[in-house]
Parts: structure tokens; C-alpha cells; sequence
């Protein structure tokens, strides 16, 4: 008989629109991440570590990425006789089929799969933060208050509360108010968007709240255990948790990663980061190479000099080439003589002799100025930049691009090139 | 592939000198992130090869740890698999492995539980890439009894420790010495070797009632003149380790562009155990220089003309060149290291220096106490 205490759901369907170019063909999930890793990389070993084998993982949003990083969840050891990793797309049904619209819409969907492991508890997470977590200590927290639902916090500064759900809470952490991105908030813990429910009380809350449009944990689900007087408990977290929902916080986020004891450590040896790894050879560095305060990923090679950066694998560096402050993801090639300030380059783009990246002063971007800003440029998977290109701060580039794409061999701050795939 | 593979892992090799004391020749270190029994086993898998043996007995605790799973050479099927197979007492026997052969004798079930019509039968120390498909097709092309893999070497390289072979026009063996004190040819087997499987049982046999244990000299060198052997010549990069020097050699050869675009940039790849390293991590202070750095490692100080493995530690102000470092080594500040090979989970001590001198390649083994941030 098949039986598993807790079960993990990992919502993974978003796209993550202020990351800009870098979810154009990937859901936000999959996004690089410290070199090497991606995003979902973190929740999923954050399982295995805390001994949850079975996840199911939700996606909609441009999945094929994810579908393939996953496969049948060999490094994570997820590949189980029973249980393991399942990726759970939206289907068709009989009566009807809609998309998943809501993060508590895409769990009700999925109720059979939940069924069939006769769980106790379920775990939602979502797939798009960075931190390490011991789902097992939270289970224990849960068991021992007594609680239905509970919900992992962080505190966070007082000014920053207004965008996160908040909880009130008394002195043993019972919640007595919870308040979706509230006005005036009353307290400085917020969700972490992660939630150990009873699988019966969720699936009691799944089945009364089914007709609710856009089921969302936040909005719906949480204020109607509320309401009915569901025992809810607040889990204290004072770890690392760094939601990189913006290409601020994202490129912040990596270059944390390079302190010399970075605040979040991936060379503990007791929660160990697992990630798909299809670049096996080392590094090499040629003789007149630089490369100081950074991390790079596997089979990268170097002629260049590289100063505060993250680096993926299979990326060539050029020689006489300078990367400062960016984020290369895998298997880039930057050409000879370039400079790069500030840019995040995404996957297997290919950068030509002599093209400069994040040059000249500050301009707002024209089309989307709440996504790039702080004089970073990026620049989307697979794009092509030619030649001797400039590239001014705050500008994208996403797409096979050619000389005649630029005016006088430059694109000055702020501009958008976009010539393949999906506008954001 | 109608073939199943066995690949030679057993031996211990003195000329490896305190390398070999913690490990087999199979499970040394190479290029980094590899192990050298990685190169046989990924051109197996990558010939399509389903079913493979390891014949192993000598300190095989690093070789069976490397081989805890089959699945990244991809053999974790259900048709085929990896085996390992170490000498076991049975009622009728209760001997180490002898020889090649007798270590084949003793797995003789494997041999005969197999369907597949033909045998690769590999060593495991070999650096190479080869499609096992294309040397079975000149088998076949040649009706041979056995095609035994050949390179032809320098003039003037040191064969002492070679198979060496002379060949007719037509490839078919005419000669085979084992280890010669001189040469008469430089063309050397290497060690890889293709027959039907049926006549492996059978000569496998004859050689037991014999008393006889040694596949190359009491089956290759015995048959030559009565059975078709013939040699296929391989043309790419080839060297195998069975030498401190060699050892030594074959890890800076990977520092050369054409050896590393040519095992690690084209098709096929070579895999390895996959031990989810962090990314390599460069502070202040770093600075490297025609190197190699596997993950896992952090480099706070100077590494040139070196090989560094995965999950070492470069202390501040170090100075390493023209090493190997092997994995899981640190080493202390304001150490110097040249010409080294520093034996893995090594600490060295701070303001500690190595210098192998006179073109002799040191070997450091330092068991110092390790105190962890």
C-alpha cells in the first residue's frame, strides 16, 4: 500500500515577468542561478535533505526547460520506485480543461495525485526563492503546536511589509490576523509562500473554495481557514531567503555568492545544493588570464580577466577581454577584447569581438523601466550581438541580432532590441 | 552493440609508486574531474555497449566508491547493467586472480549468462576515445579470431613496459612481445582487444586446465601463429598510466588546447560520477595561469602550469606550479609547491614548501590535521 507522511506540491508555473528577457523562453523556475544551479534547484534540495521524496511540481509557463532539468529527478535522487518527482502540467478533462489560475487552482487540480500517496500532510513551496530550509524541523513545529495550517515567516524591515502577506501573531506564534500586501501593516512577519497544511484541511478548503475564480493561497485559501477558525501557526525562519523576483534582486542575490563567507554557502557539506550537471571537465584559465572575487562553473574557459562576477558552465572568455560585476550564464561565448559592466548575459548567447556591454551614463529604459533599471543590461537566451557593438546601461538586447539592428555600431542606454521570441 | 564489455581493473602497478598505495591504477585521478577507468567505461556506454564487468582485486575501495552507481555512464538499465566483480571462495576455489585470464576464468558465468556474440575486453587505465562499433566492423572485416587495439609510438619512446607487436601488410600479427628490454618494433598493443565471446570461454578454458593464468601471454602470444590476430591501429590521442611520469605526462597534457577540445569540446563525451560540487570560487589574491580547476575548489592564491582536482583549498600567498593537485587538498598559506604530485585529502601545513628537483616529480602525502571553517 502506498503511504507517505508528507508530500511536497512545488508550484512552478510562473513566469516571473520582472525578470525581463531571462523568462521570455524559460519559467522563472528554471532561470540560472549562482552559476551552475537554477532556481528550482534550491526547493528540490531542500526535499531530498529534509527527507521528502515525493514532489509533485506544477508547471504551465514555458515548461520545456524545467520538463528537461527535471527528467525523472536523477540528481536530486528523486527517481524513486515510489513516489519521487512527478511533473504535473494542467490536462483536459472530460467536462472541461482550463489553465491553472491561481497557485490554490493549480493544487485543486491536482487533487488526485495528492490522493493517491494518502498523505497526512502537504507541503506547498514555490519555486522561486533562494534559501535552505529543513522542511522536517517546520513538520515537527507543526505536529507539536497542534496546528492545521502552517505557515512559514520571515521578519522583514517594516517599510517592506506592505508587499508581502502579513500575520499577526500571539506569543505562541498562533496567527490571529493575516493580511494580503495590507496598507498599514500591523507586524513585520511575512510569508514566505510556504505552507504545511493537514491534507484534510486542505482538501476540505480546496473543495469549498473550488468556484472561487483565480484560486489563490494568499487571497483565498489562508483567509478562509482564518475565517472558519482553522488552528494556523506562523513558523519563525531566520535563515537566508532571497526572493529573486527582480533583475535587482536577482543580480544581488549572485553577487552574494562571492563574498569571501557568503551569507548563503554552497560548499556546506551537510545541505548539499543538487543540480543537473551535463559539463563534467574543469576550468581552464590561459596564461594571461585574470580572475578575482568570482565563481565559475564547470568547462569554462578563460583568456580574459574576470573581476566580481558569476559564470556559468561552458562559457568562453575571450582574450583581452573584461568581465566586471555580470552574471554569464552556461555556455556563452564571449568573444576577444569585449567589456561587460553590469550585464546579465543569459544561455548560449554568442558575443562577437569588441562588443561593449553596459557603457555611458544612466537612461531610463523606454519600454519597461520598473524591469531594468540600476544600469544593468541584459541580454536573452540564445541572442547574437555582432562585432564592435556598444551597448549603453539599462538596455536589452534579446534575439539574433546583426549590424544593421544598430545605428552607428551602438545602442545607446535604455533601448530595447528585441527581435525574436515573445515581448514580455 | 552485440557486444559485452570486461574491463581489466585488477592490477596494482609498482611503478606507480606511492600513487597506487591508496588505490588502483583504475581509480587514479585524471584531467581534473575524471577518474582514468572513466574513459574506458564512457566509450563503452557510448558504443552502445548494455552489459559490463569490472575485474578488480587490488585495493578496490576508491574504485568500488566510484562505481557505487552505474548511472552515469548510463548502464542503470534493465537490460545490462555494470557489474564489479572481486575474487570470491567458492567450493571450488579460493585463489586471488592469477592473471587477466584466470580472472576471466573465475567469471566465467558472466561470459556464459551473456547472449551478445562478441567481447571488448579493455584495461582501465587507458586515456583514449574510441568507438568499439568501428574496431568490431574491421574485425569482422578481416575475419579475425582477436583484433588487439595498437598504436604506433615515437621513435625512440621507452616500450619497456609495452606489448609490443610487428604486423604483415595485411595488420595480421606476426609478433607479440611482452615487455621487451628491446623493441624490435614501436608499434605497443594497448591493451583492448575484441573477440567472439564463445572463443573467449574456450581459450579461457584450455588455459585453466593448463595452469596457465596470463591472457597475453598464454593466449595472445601462444595463438598468434595459429589463429587470425590482427591489429587496429588507432590514430587519436592514446596513453594509459601505469607510470609516475605517465601519470605525471598525461595530466598536463590536458593543459594543451587540442587535447582538451578534443576530449572535452567534441563528441562523444566522457563522463563521470557526478558529485555536486559547488562552483570553483576565485577571492582576492587569486591568480591562475594556464591551469585546470575542477569544482569545489577555492583559490585564494597562485597556480600555475598546474592540474588542481576537484574540492581543494589554495591557501593566500601560496604558490603552486607545474603540479598535479589531486582532490580535497588544502593547503595552508604562504605554502610553495613545484613539480609536485600532492596525494589527495592531503593538508599541508602554512608556510610549508615542496620543490621536486633534477626533473623529478615529487610525491606529497601529508596526513596534517585539518582544522575546518
Amino acid at each position: 500500500m502506498v503511504k507517505k507522511e508528507m508530500i511536497a506540491m512545488l508550484l512552478a508555473g510562473g513566469q516571473g515577468s520582472r525578470l525581463g528577457v531571462l523568462t521570455s523562453k524559460v519559467a522563472k523556475p528554471a532561470v540560472a542561478f549562482g552559476g551552475k544551479y537554477r532556481i528550482i534547484d534550491f526547493p528540490l534540495s531542500n526535499c531530498i535533505n529534509s527527507g521528502v521524496d515525493t514532489v509533485g511540481v506544477l508547471t504551465q509557463y514555458q515548461p520545456l526547460r524545467l520538463n528537461s532539468h527535471i527528467g525523472i529527478g536523477i540528481p536530486w535522487d528523486l527517481d524513486r520506485n515510489i513516489g519521487g518527482v512527478t511533473v504535473l502540467p494542467p490536462y483536459e478533462r472530460l467536462s472541461s480543461s482550463e489553465w491553472y489560475t491561481g497557485t490554490a487552482n493549480a493544487i485543486y487540480q491536482n487533487l488526485e495525485y495528492m490522493e493517491s500517496y494518502r498523505p497526512e500532510y502537504v507541503l506547498i513551496l514555490s519555486g522561486d526563492h533562494i534559501y535552505k530550509m529543513d522542511y522536517e524541523i517546520m513538520l515537527d513545529f507543526h505536529k507539536e503546536s497542534g496546528a492545521e495550517v502552517t505557515i512559514a515567516v520571515m521578519p522583514v524591515p517594516m517599510e517592506e511589509a506592505g508587499r508581502f502577506g502579513i500575520m499577526t501573531v500571539d506569543e505562541r506564534n498562533r496567527i490571529l490576523k493575516f493580511e494580503e500586501k495590507p496598507a498599514c501593516p500591523q507586524s513585520n512577519l511575512a510569508s514566505m509562500g510556504i505552507y504545511i497544511f493537514n491534507w484534510k484541511t486542505l482538501k476540505r478548503a480546496l473543495l469549498t473554495m473550488a468556484g472561487q475564480p483565480a484560486l489563490d493561497f494568499g487571497k483565498h485559501i489562508i483567509p478562509y481557514c482564518h475565517r472558519k477558525g482553522t488552528p494556523m501557526y506562523a513558523y519563525e525562519f531566520t535563515g537566508y531567503w532571497k526572493d529573486v523576483g527582480t533583475l535587482q534582486s536577482y543580480w544581488e542575490a549572485n553577487m552574494e555568492l562571492i563574498d569571501i563567507v557568503p551569507e548563503f554557502n554552497l560548499y556546506e557539506e551537510y545541505w548539499k545544493v543538487y543540480t543537473k550537471s551535463e559539463i563534467q571537465p574543469p576550468q581552464y584559465f590561459s596564461c594571461d588570464s585574470v580572475v578575482e572575487r568570482s565563481i565559475i562553473g564547470e568547462g569554462t574557459d578563460v583568456f580574459g580577466k574576470v573581476y566580481n562576477s558569476v559564470i556559468g558552465c561552458g562559457v568562453t572568455i575571450g582574450k583581452d577581454t573584461v568581465v566586471r560585476d555580470s552574471i554569464i550564464m552556461n555556455n556563452t561565448q564571449i568573444g576577444n577584447q569585449c567589456e561587460l559592466y553590469k550585464a546579465i548575459v543569459a544561455e548560449e548567447v554568442r558575443l562577437g569581438n569588441h562588443v561593449r556591454l553596459g557603457i555611458g551614463e544612466e537612461a531610463e529604459n523606454d519600454t519597461a523601466p520598473h524591469i531594468y533599471n540600476r544600469g544593468i543590461v541584459t541580454v536573452g537566451e540564445r541572442s547574437v550581438i555582432p562585432n564592435g557593438i556598444t551597448v549603453g546601461k539599462n538596455s536589452v538586447i534579446f534575439g539574433v541580432t546583426t549590424g544593421a539592428d544598430y545605428q552607428d555600431c551602438a545602442l545607446p542606454g535604455g533601448k530595447t532590441l528585441i527581435k525574436a521570441g515573445e515581448q514580455l | 552493440m552485440r557486444a559485452i564489455g570486461i574491463i581489466l581493473a585488477g592490477g596494482n602497478n609498482r611503478r606507480m609508486g606511492e600513487l597506487s598505495r591508496n588505490r588502483a591504477v583504475c581509480a587514479m585521478p585524471v584531467a581534473g574531474s575524471y577518474r582514468s577507468i572513466d574513459f574506458t567505461l564512457s566509450n563503452m556506454s557510448n558504443s552502445h555497449i548494455q552489459r559490463v564487468a569490472v575485474l578488480t582485486q587490488y585495493n578496490a575501495s576508491s574504485l568500488n566508491e566510484h562505481l557505487s552507481s552505474s548511472k552515469w555512464w548510463d548502464f542503470g538499465r534493465k537490460q545490462g547493467g555494470l557489474y564489479t566483480f572481486t575474487p570470491v571462495v567458492t567450493a571450488q576455489n579460493s585463489n586471488w586472480y592469477r592473471g587477466t585470464a584466470d580472472a576471466i576464468f573465475q567469471n566465467l558465468n558472466f561470459l556464459k549468462n551473456s547472449h551478445e556474440p562478441y567481447v571488448v575486453l579493455a584495461s582501465g587505465d587507458g586515456v583514449y576515445k574510441l568507438d568499439f562499433n568501428k574496431m568490431l566492423a574491421y574485425h569482422i572485416e578481416k575475419k579475425a579470431d582477436i583484433t588487439v587495439a595498437c598504436r604506433e609510438m615515437e621513435e625512440g619512446a621507452n616500450l619497456e613496459r609495452f606489448g609490443t607487436i610487428r604486423m604483415n601488410e595485411e595488420s595480421r600479427i606476426e609478433e607479440f612481445e611482452e615487455k621487451p628490454l628491446r623493441a624490435k618494433s614501436n608499434v605497443i598493443s594497448c591493451g583492448i582487444y575484441i573477440l567472439r565471446r564463445r572463443q573467449l570461454i574456450e581459450m579461457v578454458e584450455k588455459c585453466a586446465e593448463e595452469d596457465r593464468y596470463d591472457f597475453v601471454r598464454d593466449i595472445l602470444i601462444r595463438y598468434k601463429d595459429v589463429r587470425r590476430i590482427f591489429g587496429y591501429q588507432l590514430r587519436d590521442y592514446w596513453r594509459n598510466i601505469a607510470s609516475v611520469e605517465d601519470y605525471y605526462g598525461t595530466n598536463m597534457d590536458f593543459l594543451k588546447p587540442e587535447v582538451r577540445n578534443y576530449f572535452f569540446k567534441q563528441y562523444p563525451d566522457i563522463y563521470s560520477r557526478v558529485d555536486d560540487l559547488a562552483p570553483a570560487k576565485y577571492n582576492v589574491g587569486a591568480r591562475v595561469r594556464n591551469s585546470l580547476i575542477s569544482s569545489g575548489c577555492i583559490v585564494n592564491g597562485l597556480a600555475e602550469n598546474s592540474v588542481i582536482f576537484k574540492k581543494s583549498y589554495i591557501g593566500n600567498n601560496c604558490c603552486v606550479k607545474n603540479s598535479i593537485i589531486l582532490n580535497d587538498v588544502y593547503i595552508g598559506d604562504n605554502t610553495c609547491i613545484e613539480n609536485c604530485i600532492v596525494e589527495s585529502h592531503s593538508t599541508i601545513r602554512a608556510d610549508s614548501h615542496y620543490v621536486g628537483e633534477g626533473g623529478h616529480i615529487r610525491i606529497v602525502l601529508e596526513r596534517n590535521e585539518r582544522y575546518t571553517m
